[in-house]
């Protein structure tokens, strides 16, 4: 890899990351995992004047308690969300798309905040993010902000992040005793999506009392699938759950592309969606 | 020979390979190790267009980059600016358009060199690159082969009429046959066997550094072909052979794709010798998936005509075949390797063959895992399901009426080769006993009667091949400029220890064990005191490499037949010293015994240290023991097997499941079971990646799609199920040891094995064909359309 030329700095708090953020223009990078950063300097798809290198900072590493919710640090790495406690006990669906991401070597350096800050529409976690109400701490030089996922995510590869931002931490409420199922469709092992359907649902007495549907790569970010989730509300048999997934294409824009065109993505949408729901509700 | 080999202690033993302590401890030495004092490093300025005359190369903006050394465009470098060599036009009249390393006037697709930069490290080079100005205007890409070949499209080559390269026909007679069968059921059908690209896990490298004051040059290169490389760069650069020395130092793969004479390797020669200094160069994945040439990329029609009750009549195959942008070493070649594999196992009355080369601007194609049998095997055993199905008969009953028997060998086909030895029955019967055919049929039955949505099919592939590249006459009947004999040379060293110089140039193969196997039978010397010695054409001269599953085939012949030497040349000297006739002696394990009184026995080893000293040679004998042997193969070798492969298709999504791989291969006698099963599973990988995952994709302005390996999909471990892999044993009757080629055998037959069990899951729903790779999509569709033209 021969990328172009850049400065380089590691600071240890989120405050002199900023700084240097600010010191360096709009040509400044954040650095978290590098997995998807590498790939862009190696193309030269992008040559920052400077990289700060955010795997220092302790603040964005943990994943703690906060009574409703589970914040995660932003450079905290895929393999320990996904492996983590409080993560399996109360956010399932989070767990189990976590461990859907690239492979066991991607998921050791990868990091929850650059995902969520890259907003590739193919990434795996941030439909779960939009779905289960996720927000995000940002930190900038006029202080820090909390930005919902529904203002998070604004376009292919766009954020809520600005130039001289770094996100700190995602907050996800709690969703403990959700049932949760990823269906993931790619075509190797550890290809990108296709198409994702991420699909938690609270049961009570046999039957869906509420649902939560996030999809990835039907749109230039994130999509809920709001419409599926009302029409789940009641629902108890795959009958009903077949019926109420016809609505998950509803809204989208997915793309054309080498891999899938637009109208088969939304088919496999609604399959996939149906599948989800039926393994989340254990029907 | 049988006695040979039951005799022997190393032949037939999965002895674990030699070479792999170094590649697991990474000790390896992979060209781009290499690091010379005063190396200039290499950077090229690549076309961004498919096809587009240069109006401007303006090299000073990259002149004036610090660390830059010097830059070169086709017009300042000259005479140095060498063509690219293509060594088979197929007819008299082959198209054989210019490929100077750096194109001047057009370029002709995404990745032609226009400039180069040479800088003293390789980010000064890299960086430099983005400050030669290039002007283009740019000209209507010629992507698609059947465009290219209508009346008035645009030429990818000004100088030729059209972009037809060449037309090749083989047999005839296929209409008169049909004719005397009123009654004849004929299926027609056209396949697209998919571009390719060879993806090897190290991208190419290469380095020449002239050598001190003398005039030799150096060249280290990541090759399959140092011998016939060095030979090629001798002709395109005038530099004379016996100053040109070509090491492939350990190479990551090749497949085919370093198999080929490259402009970069052309050009770092040129710039050492020019300078003076050594040049170095290495490419990106990137640059590879452009640059290296791809595979594959013909439009086949077949059809094929069967009495009713199911007799094959004859075969008419009408191929357009992709030469690319350029042609390289054997371009228009690689479709003929495969021509005469059309009939396959089975006997028919006449075949009728044509073949057109057609130029476009994408990158070149050449040699790929199997080389025009792949493609071949591919359409006849679709076309054989297809035709099973039209007749209402079980597909691998078809095949059986049709196939030589075990006992009409040797069979000379209807293509007009004659193949030495096979079983098919024997396999197949073994192949079916693993899979657990019968129940599999079963299962399928009840899936399809409750209206499952995973469909079960059952994927068959009965082929055979030709390789063991190749007996010289006919190479060059073929029109194929050179041979395809092979070299060793065997020395005794003082100590008892040899030295085995074989003219193969392995790149992942394993030839240091199993030639050490071979020759340690022979000689009766332990295998770890043997070294063997390749891929140098300082240490080893003669050779013709590794490609065309030949390097056993062939080179062990000459193996043995050195080997062979070796006893004959110490024979004299261990009459000698036993004090008896020559002819009383006999050799076994090593070592000479007069016949009848085993007290009097001498090693090779002692021989070899007499042999060395020289004391007491009787007259007119030598000093040192060795044996030279050149081997030019009597015929191709034709190894077989029966692939059956279980296929899961969700009709819902058109995703399937490779649920069950099931090969039994028969590549006559083994000289390392572990080895020939390593190749099969390699090669099962790549022949279910092409039908599956792989596919070079271009759009109409002629971008390459698939330009990385996020997006030009090859299996890992992890998509692919445990095969299951077996094999019958008959040997060649032909080759010196009983063997036959086993490197390109899973590439040929696996991809067929896997697009028949799709089609035989779908084929109640009307399905009759799926486009490769049979991508989710590609399944979904042919569903789709299936249920279209039903309702
Ligand atoms: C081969 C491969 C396969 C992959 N497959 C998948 C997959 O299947 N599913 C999937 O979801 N992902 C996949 N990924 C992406 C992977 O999940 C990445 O880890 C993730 O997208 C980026 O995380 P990172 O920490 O490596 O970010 P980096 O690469 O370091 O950064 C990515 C971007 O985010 C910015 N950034 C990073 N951290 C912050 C921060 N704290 N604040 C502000 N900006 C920040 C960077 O400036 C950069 O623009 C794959 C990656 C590779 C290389």
């Amino acid at each position: 890899m021969i990328p172009g030329k850049f400065d380089y700095v590691r600071p240890s708090t989120v405050d002199e990351a900023v700084a240097a953020l600010v010191a360096g223009g709009d040509d400044a990078k954040v650095l978290g995992g590098g997995q998807s950063l590498m790939p862009v300097l190696r193309l030269r798809m992008g040559e920052p004047s400077v990289i700060v290198d955010t795997t220092r900072i302790d603040e964005m590493k943990g994943i703690t308690d906060a009574g409703d919710a589970v914040v995660i640090g932003a450079g905290v790495t895929h393999d320990d969300v996904a492996k983590n406690a409080l993560v399996r006990e109360h956010l399932a669906l989070l767990a189990m798309t976590t461990e859907h991401v690239a492979d066991r070597q991607i998921r050791h350096r990868g990091t929850m905040g650059g995902a969520m800050a890259h907003a590739d529409p193919a990434g795996d976690q941030p439909p779960v993010a939009l779905a289960m109400g996720a927000s995000f701490t940002i930190a900038g030089p006029s202080g820090r902000r909390t930005v919902s996922a529904a203002d998070f995510f604004v376009d292919y590869f766009t954020t809520a992040v600005g130039p001289d931002e770094v996100l700190v931490n995602v907050t996800f409420p709690k969703h403990t005793g959700w049932g949760a199922h990823y269906e993931k469709f790619n075509r190797t092992a550890q290809a990108w999506a296709i198409v994702g359907v991420a699909a938690t649902v609270r049961m009570d007495g046999g039957s869906i009392a509420e649902a939560r549907i996030g999809l990835t790569n039907m749109g230039p970010g994130p999509v809920r699938a709001s419409g599926v989730e009302a029409a789940l509300v009641g629902a108890s048999t795959l009958e009903a759950i077949a019926a109420a997934a016809e609505h998950a294409a509803e809204g989208t824009s997915p793309n054309s592309d080498i891999h899938a065109e637009a109208e088969y993505r939304e088919h496999l949408a609604r399959v996939l969606t149906r599948r989800a729901v039926a393994q989340a509700a254990g029907l | 020979m049988t006695e040979m080999l039951e005799s022997t202690k190393a032949i037939g033993r999965p002895l674990r390979r030699k070479e792999d302590a170094k590649l697991l401890h990474g000790r390896t030495n992979w060209t781009d190790n290499i690091q010379l004092p005063g190396t200039l490093h290499m950077a090229l300025v690549r076309s961004p267009m498919a096809h587009a005359r240069i109006t401007k190369v303006d090299l000073s903006g990259a002149l004036a980059r610090p660390n830059v050394v010097a830059a070169y465009d086709a017009a300042s470098l000259g005479d140095l600016n060498s063509g690219v060599p293509c060594v088979w036009p197929v007819t008299d009249d082959t198209v054989m358009p210019p490929f100077p390393a750096l194109t001047g006037d057009k370029v002709r697709q995404v990745g032609d060199v226009v400039a180069l930069v040479l800088a003293t490290d390789a980010a000064s080079a890299e960086d430099a690159i983005s400050f030669v100005d290039v002007e283009y205007e740019p000209l209507p890409a010629v992507v698609n082969m059947v465009d290219a070949i209508s009346p008035g499209s645009e030429l990818v080559h000004d100088m030729a009429a059209n972009n037809t390269s060449y037309v090749y026909n083989l047999g005839g007679g296929y209409a008169d046959e049909v004719a005397k069968h009123p009654d004849a059921v004929i299926v027609k059908r056209r396949f697209v066997n998919q571009r390719l690209i060879p993806a090897f896990m190290e991208p190419r490298a290469v380095i020449a550094a002239p050598m001190g004051m003398s005039d030799e040059i150096t060249i280290w290169t990541s090759t399959q072909i140092p011998h016939v490389l060095r030979v090629l760069l001798t002709l395109v650069t005038g530099i004379p052979e016996q100053n040109l020395r070509v090491v492939a130092p350990d190479v990551g793969g090749g497949f085919g794709g370093k198999l080929q004479c490259y402009r970069e390797e052309i050009l770092v020669i040129q710039l050492a010798k020019k300078l003076g200094r050594p040049v170095k160069w290495t490419e990106t994945r990137s640059e590879d998936m452009v640059a290296t040439h791809h595979g594959r990329d013909q439009i086949q029609d077949i059809e094929l005509a069967c009495t009713p009750d199911g007799k094959m009549i004859g075969l008419k195959v009408d191929l357009l075949a992709n030469m690319g942008a350029y042609l390289q070493i054997i371009t228009p070649g690689i479709p003929l390797l495969g021509m005469f594999m059309y009939p396959a196992i089975y006997k028919m009355g006449a075949y009728q063959f044509q073949c057109t080369g057609v130029f476009t601007n994408t990158t070149p194609t050449d040699a790929y895992r199997g080389a025009g049998r792949p493609e071949a095997t591919f359409a006849i055993e679709r076309i054989v399901d297809e035709m099973a199905a039209e007749l209402g008969m079980e597909p691998m009953e078809f095949r059986t009426k049709n196939w030589i028997q075990h006992h009409e060998f040797p069979y000379t086909t209807v293509a007009g080769l004659t193949y030495d030895t096979g079983n098919y029955e024997a396999a197949t019967a073994k192949a079916m006993d693993m899979f657990g055919y019968k129940a599999l049929r079963a299962e399928q039955e009840a899936r399809r009667a409750s209206g499952d949505p995973i469909q079960l099919g059952i994927g068959i592939s009965t082929f055979t091949e030709m390789c063991g590249l190749a007996p010289s006459r006919t190479l060059g009947a073929l029109k194929y400029a050179a041979g395809g004999w092979e070299h060793c040379t065997i020395r005794l060293l003082p100590t008892g220890k040899v030295e085995l110089v074989t003219g193969t140039s392995p790149h992942g193969q394993g030839h240091e064990t199993a030639w050490s196997q071979i020759a340690g039978d022979i000689l009766g010397i332990p295998v770890e005191d043997i070294d063997v010695i390749h891929s140098d054409t300082g240490r080893s001269p003669y050779g013709m490499d590794t490609y065309g599953s030949r390097s056993l085939a062939v080179g062990g012949q000459a193996i043995k037949k050195a080997a062979d030497r070796v006893i004959e040349n110490a024979r004299p000297i261990a009459a000698h010293q036993l004090e008896c006739a020559a002819d009383d002696l006999e050799f076994a394990n090593g070592a000479f015994t007069v016949k009848g009184d085993p007290e009097k026995t001498v090693t090779l080893g002692a021989l070899a240290w007499a042999a060395f000293s020289a004391h007491n040679l009787p007259d007119g004998v030598e000093p040192m023991i060795s044996g030279e042997a050149t081997v030019d193969p009597e015929d191709f070798s034709y190894p077989h097997g029966t692939h059956l492969a279980a296929m899961e298709v969700d009709t819902e999504t058109g995703k399937v499941r490779l649920r069950k791989y099931v090969c039994v291969d028969d590549v006559g006698n083994q000289i390392n079971p572990m080895i020939v099963e390593g190749q099969v599973h390699g090669g099962l990988a790549q022949g279910i990646g092409q039908a599956l995952y792989e596919g070079a994709e271009y759009d109409s302005d002629g971008n390459l799609l698939t330009a990385s390996l996020a997006d030009y999909l090859i299996p890992s471990a992890a998509d692919l199920p445990s095969f299951e892999t077996g094999t019958t044993v008959t040997p060649s009757t032909t080759h010196s040891l009983g063997t036959k080629g086993v490197g390109e055998a899973g590439a040929i037959a696996s991809t067929p094995a896997i697009i028949n069990g799709i089609v035989d899951a779908l084929r109640p729903m009307g399905v009759t064909d799926v486009l490769m790779p049979a991508s989710p999509q590609n399944v979904w569709r042919a569903i789709q359309a299936a249920k279209g033209a039903q309702a």
